[in-house]
């Protein structure tokens, strides 16, 4: 019964979909950021509070959003290899790790940005800025381990433990951040939260948010067929594969 | 709103378009990064799938 | 299956953990250093921000916790390494006590040896920095359950890294932003003791992490052992 899902998992498949999805979902995710910038940068009405500032939202929280996202990702695709000895799922593990550290990049720097207007500062140690910064220290520590290791494979099941760790310790940092933030109030002036959002600014957020999932599977697609490639040189199908 | 409010964000300009700026960096660099990983996958395979062919002839 | 005589799970427990204190206590110097690790950086604050009384009790809790962390993480590096370099712990894996006895009894004894020592010096550092007496015992409590989070933390990230070069630098790498709720709720408590307000629910948070700690790392870290060993 589950030869399908194994057959799903071969990495020969796993490459060609991969080749075959990534076009369409890059030109999908050109379409919905495209109109996302547009809409949000001209046309969504200004937010009372925040002025014109608010509009940062439109790359920050698609970041932030995606910068979890993805590091879930990471550890789901681990557990799976681990624990099914589905080695694919070490190569989307693999290929994942460095898009999701540059979205949270992104969205610590944009955050960044966003909160000099409203708190003054460039970095004040709010709680979901913090808790972003940590979330980059995780990656790191991923992307970090996995290289250390002579044999690449052994390197593989580190990394995956590590992530699923790793995911584990995610809420409880969100949690305990916000409880570090809360004894410390700080000027309350205007946070970075959602501005009151009617019609007309949330869908191009939401247009942003499916432009970047769709933008971060195509690059995954692409950075998956490396991996497995790398992971699968000398065998068979890749010959095939390779030449086309 | 018009042209003139359009690029000056009410007086944030100089915050949001550095962060739309480094956005669409960010996009860039991941598609330019992941192709340049694919192409060195695919010449290194090559290679070794040439070394290996020699190898057995 | 079992190589050897069959011996209970807890008196398996107990043998390796007596190994275990017996092997650290033949070497005072690396018992020490820890400990005096600690007050060298508790030290460093004071000095390099020449602060007056009053401000360095403020700093108190965060400085005395980010120097236990950093002490214990000295200690860390050593938790398997020795035994894993010279074949003890394969050995000892292969005993059919299973790897998790092992691991349990190992990190217990690291957390004797260098955790409840650093509590045992708390007392001191704590009225070096001018921390009020009154809110010893929730240091000390807090220290305690934090070392013991910590213990176990650094378990999993040194059974990673065993055997690695430049291990130790990974090691911190990987173990210190895990530590930072630990961090965050243990010099919180603190700070709350000093100035007078409710410390249960900062320590109940700590308990609650070291509780979860303690029943999931031992098996993360049997598991980062048997992917980096076999």
């Amino acid at each position: 019964m589950w030869t399908w899902f194994y057959r799903l998992a071969s990495p020969p498949f796993v490459y060609r979909v991969a080749a075959a999805a990534s076009p369409w979902l890059l030109a999908a995710a050109a379409a919905a950021i495209g109109y996302g910038v547009i809409d949000g940068l001209a046309f969504a009405p200004r937010d009372y509070q925040q002025g014109d500032a608010f509009r940062i939202i439109y790359v920050h929280a698609p970041a932030a959003w995606l910068s979890l996202f993805s590091y879930t990702i990471m550890a789901v695709a681990g557990a799976i290899a681990l624990i099914w000895r589905i080695k694919v799922g070490y190569a989307v593990a693999a290929a994942t790790a460095p898009i999701g550290a540059s979205f949270t990049l992104l969205a610590l720097v944009t955050g960044s940005l966003w909160g000099r207007p409203m708190w003054g500062t460039y970095w004040a140690w709010d709680p979901r800025l913090t808790s972003e910064l940590i979330l980059l220290f995780l990656y790191v520590g991923v992307m970090s381990l996995r290289p250390a290791f002579e044999d690449p494979a052994r390197g593989d099941r580190a990394a995956a433990l590590l992530a699923i760790v790793g995911v584990v310790n995610v809420p409880i940092i969100h949690y305990s951040v916000q409880w570090w933030n809360s004894l410390h109030q700080g000027p309350t002036v205007a946070k970075l939260a959602k501005p009151e959002m009617p019609g007309s600014m949330l869908w191009p957020l939401l247009s942003m948010l499916l432009g970047f999932m769709l933008f971060y599977g195509a690059v995954l697609c692409i950075r998956l067929r490396a991996e497995v490639l790398n992971r699968e040189r000398l065998s068979a199908w890749v010959r095939e594969a390779v030449k086309s | 709103m018009n042209s003139g409010e359009f690029w000056s964000m009410g007086g944030y300009a100089r915050f949001v378009w550095p962060c739309f700026g480094f956005a669409f960096a960010v996009l860039l660099w991941n598609l330019w990064s992941a192709r340049r990983f694919l192409a060195l996958a695919r010449r290194r395979t090559a290679r070794a799938l040439m070394m290996a062919a020699s190898e057995r002839s | 299956m079992s190589a050897g005589v069959d011996v209970g799970v807890w008196r398996a427990l107990g043998l390796v953990l007596e190994r275990e204190l017996l092997l650290s206590f033949r070497r005072p110097d690396q018992l020490l250093q820890p400990l005096v690790f600690f007050l060298i950086v508790t030290t460093l604050f004071p000095l390099g921000l020449s602060v007056q009384l009053s401000l360095l009790r403020e700093m108190a809790p965060g400085v005395l916790w980010v120097s236990a962390l950093l002490a214990s993480l000295l200690s860390l590096d050593s938790l398997f390494k020795s035994d894993a370099d010279d074949g003890t712990l394969e050995q000892l894996a292969l005993s059919g006590q299973g790897l998790v006895v092992i691991v349990v009894a190992k990190t217990l004894a690291h957390w004797l040896v260098s955790g409840a020592s650093l509590v045992l010096l708390a007392p001191l550092v704590g009225t070096a920095l001018a921390i009020p007496v009154g809110a010893f015992g929730t240091m000390l409590a807090s220290l305690a359950l934090g070392t013991l989070t910590l213990s176990w933390l650094g378990a999993i990230g040194a059974g990673l890294t065993v055997g690695l070069k430049r291990g130790n630098v990974i090691l911190s790498l990987i173990v210190l932003p895990l530590a930072m709720p630990l961090l965050i709720f243990g010099a919180g408590a603190t700070d709350r003791a000093i100035s007078g307000t409710s410390t249960g629910g900062a320590l109940y948070l700590l308990g609650a992490l070291c509780v979860l700690t303690c029943t999931l790392a031992p098996f993360a870290a049997s598991a980062a052992l048997r992917i980096t060993l076999e």
